[in-house]
């Protein structure tokens, strides 16, 4: 198998078709382990994986915790506080101590955009970035391409509508960059105020409507939609923000029959999407959370074991 | 300087007097020009004078960078006095305006007077502080702008701040007028441009990056302008970066305004790609912005629609800058290396020779009211002479500001100032 050439994984931007397609050939068989009864290997056995969350997010710490201990690598999670005055400062004196700990690799969660991307200049090991302010979060993207594929049977051509908040979303950032490199067809579906500038030339369709925006749709993926963004502030209401853009019954029937129902959690139901959809036939939102801890494996199989120790010893004090 | 100094067989481009010629400059023992041209090249050299032979050399009046931010008082690990004079030496700039961003802020006599005696002692160059236009910088009282001038303050200013209230504005630019008092504001909308960190547009999108729109600097350069207009005071935008901004100035203008502009360095150097993967160096304020803009900035620059360039150096220490980007501080120094940027201009045909050594030098004097930007016989001999190829490359180790913040690090540049003199004292000699 051809090995995953890169030393990081801080965005999908820089991925070849062929880096995404290995990562997600990888998690489908780490799929197969955590569906065993007994799901701990020692394929990083030895090897210490430093979760470093600066913003709380207990379902993807949770999940690369157990994609990490099932790999039988040595798990300690780091939250810090988001509060002090200067982030940045925290940020990288504590990515100076931790390396100090020598870690092989540090999950890293931060509020602001390009803080993965700045702490991977700073430490000696692999860097995976778990979600950095509006920028990226790949393992969320990889964890819904392996949804859709295993779903679907193949990305290529498939239709994905991403609904909502795409102006401060990462998850849609990482989602148009991994569709676009896999050959499917992307759509945003969003008012313009939760729109990004410039999203005609990200490689998407834009739309406006859902039932336009659905038309034929294999795939609706929902975003969150923050509280503190949903009163006056970029919509005017909850209550006018489900009219338009909420996911019901009613407006899924735009969509193909068989169109999944996606959501990168939490959801807020009865916002973006109402209850019925959430769990109803076609949704996959639980789907989703076990590909996560498949994908994460993979990512941290794939960047721990491309790597010779000398590669990562030439990182030390740099 | 006790004898006198004569350069000779040096090109002289003096924009003062639309003068390019090669020829002698002679200067006093008392540090003023006795003649400069090609008809001082046959004047007897004085009894006891120097002789410097220039050949290949241009001599321009020494630089006037309207826009330095130094950390004097208050942030002296960032920059003193005498360590901007120092880099504004190497860079060939003879006289600078101090931004009154200190701590505490220039609001107050005492404070000019604190400056000008500080770097009478320490400075090598000519330093001339420029006064906040309101109390502490905050936007809510004018200083005593008539007492503010005689102390030496060349300009009233906001800094880095904006000014949101358009009473306070209009009241101080009325009152201002009775003094033939300067005004210089960066146009930046607070609402606007919130929590914009860069050019708003597909790349800061990409990025997750806020953007700032260039609406964000337009409407409230057009509301200063407009009060400018009503008032009938001098006003200046201190640092405009879009084409839009340079049309509301021709407009202004055309209706009466006393209006003038600048733009650093940097937004006729470098555009918005060059943040590549956040890189904070190039973090600025207005951000950096297209590329397609900075070749119109260019061709505004080139016809005089926007007056001067400046340096906007702001040194900035690792800790407001080793951060993520929307964290880390706005600003860049520059005082060493505006000129050699500029040149790229003339190298490249965009901005001819003689309207770049107005902006940098002859403009400027003019629009702050200083005694420099001239060659003519009778001025002070700050002198800059340049060698418009001399190949260098811009290294970390051999930046003398105390900041190390530049966005030209690893550049090469062809032609820098090989000597400055100042009141023909020579403080910088490659």
């Amino acid at each position: 198998m051809v090995s995953f050439p890169h030393r990081h994984l801080l965005g999908i931007k820089g991925l070849t078709e062929q880096d995404i397609t290995i990562l997600l050939d990888k998690a489908d068989e780490a799929v197969k382990i955590s569906r065993q009864r007994e799901k701990k290997t020692s394929t990083l056995r030895g090897l210490t994986q430093i979760n470093l969350f600066f913003e709380a997010s207990t379902r993807t710490q949770s999940s690369f915790e157990l994609a990490g201990k099932r790999l039988g690598a040595d798990v300690m999670n780091m939250s810090v506080g988001n509060s002090s005055v200067k982030k940045g400062e925290t940020l990288i004196d504590t990515a100076m101590t931790l390396n100090a700990m020598r870690p092989d690799v540090l999950v890293v969660r931060h509020s602001s955009a390009g803080a993965a991307a700045l702490l991977a200049q700073k430490v000696a090991c692999a860097v995976v970035n778990a979600g950095d302010g509006q920028h990226e979060h790949p393992t969320q993207a990889l964890l819904d391409a392996l949804t859709i594929r295993r779903a679907k049977g193949k990305l290529a051509r498939i239709i994905v509508a991403i609904c909502g908040d795409v102006l401060h979303s990462r998850v849609a950032r990482s989602n148009i960059l991994l569709l676009n490199a896999m050959g499917a067809r992307v759509r945003v579906v969003a008012p313009s105020t939760l729109l990004p500038s410039g999203i005609a030339q990200m490689g998407v369709e834009v739309f406006h409507s859902m039932e336009e925006g659905l038309k034929g749709a294999d795939v609706v993926m929902m975003l969150r939609l923050q509280r503190e963004r949903m009163s006056g502030s970029f919509v005017p209401s909850v209550r006018e923000y489900f009219h338009f853009y909420g996911l019901d019954a009613e407006k899924l029937k735009a969509a193909k029959e068989d169109a999944l129902v996606m959501h990168p959690g939490p959801m807020n139901r009865g916002v973006e999407i109402s209850s019925e959809v959430a769990d109803g036939p076609q949704s996959v939102i639980e789907s989703q959370v076990e590909m996560g801890v498949a994908v994460r494996m993979a990512v941290m199989e794939a960047l721990l074991l491309s790597h010779n120790s000398d590669a990562r010893a030439e990182g030390w004090g740099a | 300087m006790n004898t006198s100094l004569v350069l000779k067989n040096v090109r002289i481009i003096d924009p003062s007097r639309n003068l390019d010629e090669t020829g002698s400059i002679v200067i006093g023992a008392d540090g003023v020009i006795l003649a400069a041209g090609a008809g001082a090249q046959n004047q007897g050299v004085p009894d006891g004078a120097s002789v410097r032979d220039c050949a290949g050399l241009v001599a321009t009046p020494g630089l006037v960078d309207a826009r330095v931010f130094v950390g004097e008082p208050g942030a002296e690990h960032r920059e003193t006095l005498e360590s901007a004079s120092r880099a504004a030496a190497s860079g060939g700039v003879t006289s600078f305006i101090m931004m009154p961003d200190t701590d505490p802020v220039l609001d107050d006599i005492a404070l000019i007077e604190f400056v000008k005696k500080t770097a009478r002692d320490k400075a090598l160059v000519n330093v001339h502080p420029a006064a906040a236009l309101t109390r502490g910088l905050k936007g809510e009282e004018m200083t005593e702008i008539g007492m503010l001038t005689r102390a030496g303050a060349v300009a009233f200013t906001q800094g880095r701040h904006g000014l949101a209230d358009t009473q306070v504005l209009r009241r101080a630019m009325t009152y201002a007028r009775e003094f033939d008092a300067v005004i210089a504001l960066e146009a930046r909308d607070p609402y606007l441009a919130v929590n914009g960190v860069m050019n708003e547009g597909l790349f800061a999108s990409w990025l997750g990056l806020s953007g700032a729109p260039r609406e964000a600097e337009l409407i409230p350069l057009e509301r200063d302008l407009r009060i400018a207009t009503l008032t009938g005071a001098k006003y200046h935008a201190a640092k405009i970066s879009v084409p839009e901004s340079a049309d509301a100035m021709r407009l202004a203008r055309s209706r009466g305004a006393k209006a003038t502009s600048a733009i650093s360095i940097n937004h006729l150097s470098l555009n918005e790609n060059d943040i590549g993967e956040y890189r904070t160096f190039f973090k600025l304020s207005p951000p950096l912005r297209t590329e397609d803009d900075r070749q119109a900035m260019v061709d505004a620059l080139a016809d005089g629609t926007i007056d001067i360039i400046v340096s906007s150096h702001d040194p900035q220490d690792v800790d407001t800058k080793r951060l993520p980007f929307a964290d880390a501080a706005d600003g860049a120094i520059g005082l060493e290396t505006m000129l050699s940027a500029a040149l790229r201009l003339h190298h490249a045909d965009r901005v001819p020779l003689m309207r770049l050594i107005d902006a940098l030098s002859t403009r400027p004097a003019q629009i702050f009211g200083l005694d420099a930007g001239t060659l003519k016989p009778g001025a002070k001999a700050d002198i800059t002479l340049i060698d418009l190829d001399e190949p260098w490359l811009v290294s970390k180790e051999t930046i003398l500001s105390r900041s190390k913040n530049t966005p030209f690090e690893d550049a090469r540049f062809s032609g820098r100032a090989v000597a400055t003199y100042v009141a023909g004292r020579l403080v910088h000699s490659l």
